[in-house]
C-alpha cells in the first residue's frame, strides 16, 4: 500500500479532531449517496416501461398529504444533521483560531517563491521550520509581496499570509518527523516551488538544534538596535520631550484610543503604529509620529515587535 | 414545404442580423462549443503534463497560463452563457407560447457583446496568456503579474454585460409574455430554472464588473484599492470576487436543475415530485447563494467570527439542494421509465450533482474547510457540480431538444454509448482528486511530491476517457444534420409547448396563439387514460 497512499499521516493535536469530521462526513454521505442510488436503481428496474408493476394510486387526497410531508421531512432532516455538524465543525476551527498564552512564537515572511522562518532565539532557516514536539507553536506570519499560504497537510492547518498584515497560525506537534509544507495560495510563476518540510524534534533536540546553527543575535537585541537606529528613542525613551507613550509593558495590553475603545497592543497593533501611525491613536496623545512606511523591512518590524515584547509584560520589574 | 426557422432566410448576414431568439440560440451554441474545445484542449495539456511529478512537457510558466486559461474560458465564456444563453434563448419563449424573447435587438446584441469579450480573451491567449488563473486574486493580478491581465479582463468585462441583457430579457418575457392560462405554477420547471438564474445574472453581474474594473484601474494607473503597498486591502478584491463568483456557481448549476426536471418528468412519465417545492427551491438557492461568498475566505485571514456565520448559511443553501435530488428520484416511483440518451445523462447529472454537493457540505464544515481548502478536495468538489452537474445536464438537454432544433434524429446507441462513457470518463477523472486532495495536493502545482503520482494518472486516464465521451456527441450530431431521418414534432411524446409546434418551429414559433388549461408534467394522466 505503500504506493497507494489514501490517508496523510497525523502529526498535530488537532489533526485527530479534522479526521473525525472526514470520516463523519465520509459516513453520512456515503450513506445518503448510496440510499439515492438504491432508490433510482430499484424504481428504475420496477417502473421501467413496460414492466407489469402496480401504479395505481388509490386515494389522490391522502397521497397529496402524505407528499406534503415528505417534502418537509426531508427539509428537517437534513437540516437537523447539517446544524448538528456546522456546530462540532465550528467549535474545531474556533479553537484552531484561538492561540493558546504558552505558544511558542515563531516569525515567517513569505516571499516569491520562499518562506523565511526566525526563531526568537536568532536562529533563522529558508524553506524548513524546526518545532518542538508537545509544545503549542505560535507563527506569526506576513508576507513580502503577494498572498501565499502556510500549509502543513500532516498537521492539518493551514492558513493564508497576506501583505500588510500579520496572520497566525498555531498547532502542537504529537510526532517527530518530518513533514510537507505547500505554499496553497497560488502565488505566481514558481508557486509549485515554495514548499518546504517541517521538522518536528524532541524538546532536548530542539533545544540543541535552536542554539546551534548561524546566529546572528537574538530578534529582540536586533530589534532594540534598530530601534536605536531609527531614532524611536527621541520620542518614546525616558528623556523624551515631545510627549509620546512609554512602550515598557505595552506589549499584550490593552490600549485605550483617542477616538474612545481599546484594541489590544498585539503584533498587528505595532505593525500599523509604525507604518499607519494615525491608524488606533492612543487616547490623551496627538497623532503626531510620522510613518516609517518604506523605511524598514518585514524583517526588521518583526525585530522590533519581539524588542517590544521582551519589554513588555514579561519585562523584569527594572525595565518597567 | 412549411417554413422553419432554418429556411426562412438564407446567407450569412440573415444569421448575422438575426433577431429570431432560436437563430440567436444557433449563434450562440456555434461560438460557445469553440470555447469549449479551446478550454478543453488547455486542460488535455495540463492532465498529460500531471502523468509526471515532474513538469516535463511544459514549463511551469506555459502550466500556469494552461489552467489560467483553462478556467478563464470554461467559466465565463461556457459554463456562464451554456445552458441559459442556448437552450434558455431557445425554449424561454417557446415554451411560455410566446413569438420571441421581450427585447429581440438586445437578445443579438447579447451575442455581439459575448463575442467581443471572447474575442479579447482569445486575442490574450495568442499574443501570449495570463498567469493570474481565472480567480485573479491580487495584489498578484494588479501589480506582480507581467501577462496579459487587462486584456483578459476586459474580456470578462464586456462578456459580463451580455449576461446581464440576456438575464433581463428572460425576466422580462417571462412576467409579460406567457400564453393565456399559463400561470406561474403552470411554467415548466425549466422556465422557473430561467428565472432564478436571470435574477442572479442581473444583480451579481455588475458587482463583477466594478470588480474588474477596479483591477484595470490599480493595474494601469497604481491607484491603491487592492494592493496593501498602494493603501489597499486585499482581502477586499475575494468578497467583491466572490459576491458575483459564488452565485455564479448557481447560475451554472441552476439552469441544470431546470433542464434536469423536464428529462426525468418525460422519460418517467410522471408529473414532478414536489413541483412547487422545486420551483421555490430553485428561488432560495438563488437567494441565500448572495449570502454564501465568505466561505470561500475561510482561511484568509477573515475574521474567525464571520467564517461562522459564512458556514451556517452555506449549510442553510444546501438544503433546497438536497430536496432536489430527493425529489427526482421520487418521481421515478410508479412512473413508466425509459432509458433513451437524454434520461441517461439526466441521471448521470443527478449521481454526479449528489456527489457534488455532498462533498460541498465537508468544505462548509468549518474545522474540516481548513484542511481542505485549495487542495484538489476543492478541483474535485466543483468540478462534479459545474462539470459532472451542468455539463451532463447540458448534454441530456441537447440530445432532448436536438430533434425539435434541428428537425433531426440523431443515432440513439451512440448517444447512450457517449452518456455511459461521460459518466464513467468524469468519475475517473475527478475521484482520485477527493483523495489526493486529502493528502493535501495543492492545486495549481505543476509539480508535486511523487506520493501523489498514482492518483494523478488516474485522473489523467480517466481525462481522456471523457474527452472521447465529450467529443463523440459533436460527430454524430453533425452527422444527423444531413443524414439523420427527420424528426417528427414530437418524438418524446413530452409535454410543453415546444413540443405542440413543427420541427423545427416556423420562425413565429407557433402558427396559433397555444391557450394553457392544465398542470405541466401531466403525464400519468395522459398514461393512465391511455391505458
Amino acid at each position: 500500500m505503500e504506493h497507494l497512499p489514501f490517508f496523510p499521516e497525523r502529526a498535530s493535536s488537532i489533526a485527530a479532531e479534522v479526521d473525525d469530521l472526514y470520516f463523519s462526513w465520509l459516513g453520512l454521505s456515503g450513506l445518503v449517496l448510496a440510499a439515492v442510488a438504491v432508490v433510482i436503481v430499484v424504481f428504475a428496474v420496477k417502473y421501467r416501461a413496460g414492466s407489469q408493476a402496480d401504479r395505481g394510486i388509490p386515494d389522490r387526497a391522502a397521497h397529496e398529504r402524505a407528499t406534503h410531508w415528505i417534502e418537509i421531512a426531508w427539509m428537517a432532516i437534513p437540516l437537523a444533521i447539517f446544524l448538528a455538524m456546522y456546530v462540532w465543525a465550528a467549535a474545531v476551527y474556533l479553537k484552531h483560531a484561538t492561540v493558546p498564552a504558552d505558544a511558542l512564537p515563531i516569525y515567517v515572511v513569505g516571499k516569491q517563491w520562499m518562506w523565511h522562518v526566525r526563531h526568537p532565539g536568532g536562529r533563522r532557516e529558508i524553506d524548513e521550520l524546526h518545532v518542538p514536539v508537545g509544545r503549542p507553536v505560535e507563527l506569526v506570519m506576513t508576507s513580502q509581496d503577494v498572498i501565499h499560504s502556510f500549509s502543513l497537510p500532516a498537521f492539518r492547518v493551514k492558513q493564508d499570509v497576506l501583505p500588510g498584515r500579520y496572520t497566525t497560525l498555531w498547532f502542537e506537534a504529537t510526532r517527530a518527523g518530518e513533514y510537507r509544507l505547500f505554499c496553497t495560495q497560488y502565488c505566481g510563476t514558481a508557486h509549485s516551488r515554495m514548499i518546504g518540510r517541517v521538522v518536528a524534534m524532541e524538546p532536548a533536540a530542539f533545544a540543541r538544534w535552536l542554539s546551534g546553527g548561524n546566529q546572528a543575535g537574538t530578534m529582540a537585541a536586533r530589534g532594540a538596535a534598530r530601534f536605536r537606529q531609527l531614532g524611536c528613542g527621541g520620542c518614546h525613551g525616558p528623556n523624551a520631550a515631545v510627549h509620546a507613550p512609554r512602550l515598557e509593558g505595552l506589549f499584550g495590553k490593552p490600549v485605550p484610543l483617542r477616538g474612545g475603545g481599546t484594541v489590544i497592543a498585539d503584533e498587528g497593533y505595532i505593525r500599523d503604529a509604525i507604518l499607519l501611525p494615525g491608524k488606533d491613536v492612543r487616547a490623551g496623545y496627538e497623532p503626531t509620529m510620522p510613518t516609517f512606511r518604506g523605511q524598514i523591512g518585514e524583517e526588521d518590524l518583526l525585530d522590533i515587535v519581539e524588542y517590544l515584547k521582551s519589554i513588555g509584560s514579561n519585562a523584569p520589574e527594572e525595565m518597567r | 414545404m412549411k417554413t422553419s426557422y432554418l429556411t426562412a432566410g438564407f446567407g450569412l448576414w440573415s444569421w448575422l442580423a438575426t433577431r429570431d431568439h432560436k437563430r440567436i440560440a444557433i449563434l450562440y451554441t456555434i461560438s460557445i462549443t469553440l470555447l469549449f474545445f479551446i478550454g478543453g484542449a488547455a486542460v488535455a495539456l495540463i492532465r498529460l503534463d500531471l502523468l509526471t511529478p515532474h513538469s516535463e512537457l511544459v514549463s511551469i510558466e506555459t502550466y500556469n497560463k494552461l489552467f489560467s486559461m483553462h478556467g478563464v474560458i470554461m467559466v465565463w465564456f461556457f459554463l456562464i452563457p451554456s445552458i441559459p444563453a442556448t437552450l434558455g434563448n431557445f425554449l424561454v419563449p417557446m415554451m411560455i407560447g410566446a413569438r420571441d424573447l421581450a427585447f429581440p435587438r438586445l437578445n443579438l446584441l447579447s451575442w455581439y457583446l459575448y463575442l467581443l469579450g471572447a474575442l479579447f480573451a482569445i486575442g490574450a491567449l495568442l499574443a501570449g496568456g495570463v498567469d493570474t488563473g481565472w480567480t485573479f486574486y491580487t495584489p498578484f493580478s494588479t501589480m506582480f503579474s507581467n501577462t496579459h491581465v487587462f486584456a483578459v479582463v476586459a474580456g470578462v468585462f464586456v462578456a459580463g454585460f451580455s449576461s446581464i441583457l440576456t438575464g433581463l430579457n428572460f425576466i422580462v418575457t417571462i412576467h409579460e409574455m406567457r400564453a393565456p392560462g399559463l400561470t406561474w405554477f403552470r411554467l415548466p420547471l425549466f422556465v422557473w430554472s430561467m428565472y432564478a438564474t436571470s435574477l442572479i445574472l442581473v444583480l451579481a453581474t455588475p458587482v463583477l464588473a466594478m470588480t474588474l474594473f477596479l483591477i484595470a484601474v490599480e493595474r494601469l494607473f497604481g491607484i491603491g484599492v487592492f494592493d496593501p503597498a498602494l493603501g489597499g486591502g486585499p482581502l477586499l478584491f475575494q468578497h467583491l470576487f466572490w459576491f458575483y463568483s459564488h452565485p455564479a456557481v448557481y447560475i451554472m448549476i441552476v439552469p441544470a436543475m431546470g433542464v434536469a426536471s423536464e428529462i426525468i418528468g418525460c422519460f418517467a412519465r410522471n408529473g414532478i415530485f414536489g413541483y412547487r417545492f422545486m420551483a421555490y427551491a430553485m428561488l432560495a438557492i438563488a437567494g441565500f447563494g448572495f449570502l454564501v461568498w465568505g466561505h470561500h475566505m475561510f482561511v484568509s485571514g477573515q475574521s474567525a467570527y464571520a467564517g461562522t456565520v459564512f458556514s451556517l448559511l452555506t449549510f442553510l443553501v444546501s438544503v433546497p439542494s438536497a430536496v432536489k435530488v430527493f425529489n427526482w428520484a421520487a418521481t421515478l416511483y410508479k412512473g413508466r421509465i425509459s432509458f433513451d440518451a437524454p434520461m441517461l445523462y439526466a441521471l448521470g447529472f443527478i449521481g454526479l450533482f449528489t456527489v457534488g454537493g455532498l462533498t460541498g457540505l465537508f468544505l462548509a464544515s468549518l474545522g474540516l474547510d481548513v484542511h481542505l481548502h485549495d487542495t484538489y478536495f476543492v478541483v474535485a468538489h466543483f468540478h462534479y457540480i459545474m462539470v459532472g452537474g451542468a455539463v451532463m445536464a447540458f448534454f441530456g438537454g441537447i440530445h432532448f431538444w436536438w430533434p425539435k432544433v434541428t428537425g433531426r434524429l440523431y443515432p440513439d446507441a451512440w448517444a447512450r454509448f457517449a452518456a455511459l462513457l461521460s459518466f464513467f470518463g468524469f468519475n475517473l477523472t475527478f475521484f482520485p482528486q477527493f483523495i489526493v486532495g486529502y493528502l493535501g495536493m495543492p492545486r495549481r502545482y505543476p509539480e508535486y511530491p511523487p506520493e501523489f503520482q498514482v492518483w494523478n494518472v488516474l485522473s489523467s486516464a480517466g481525462a481522456s476517457v471523457l474527452a472521447v465521451g465529450y467529443a463523440l456527441p459533436l460527430f454524430y450530431l453533425f452527422w444527423s444534420l444531413r443524414y439523420g431521418p427527420p424528426a417528427p414534432d414530437n418524438p418524446w411524446r413530452a409535454k410543453g409547448l415546444e413540443w405542440q409546434t413543427p420541427s423545427p418551429p416556423p420562425p413565429e414559433n407557433f402558427l396559433a396563439t397555444p391557450v394553457v388549461a392544465a398542470e405541466p408534467y401531466a403525464y400519468a394522466d395522459e398514461d393512465s387514460r391511455s391505458g
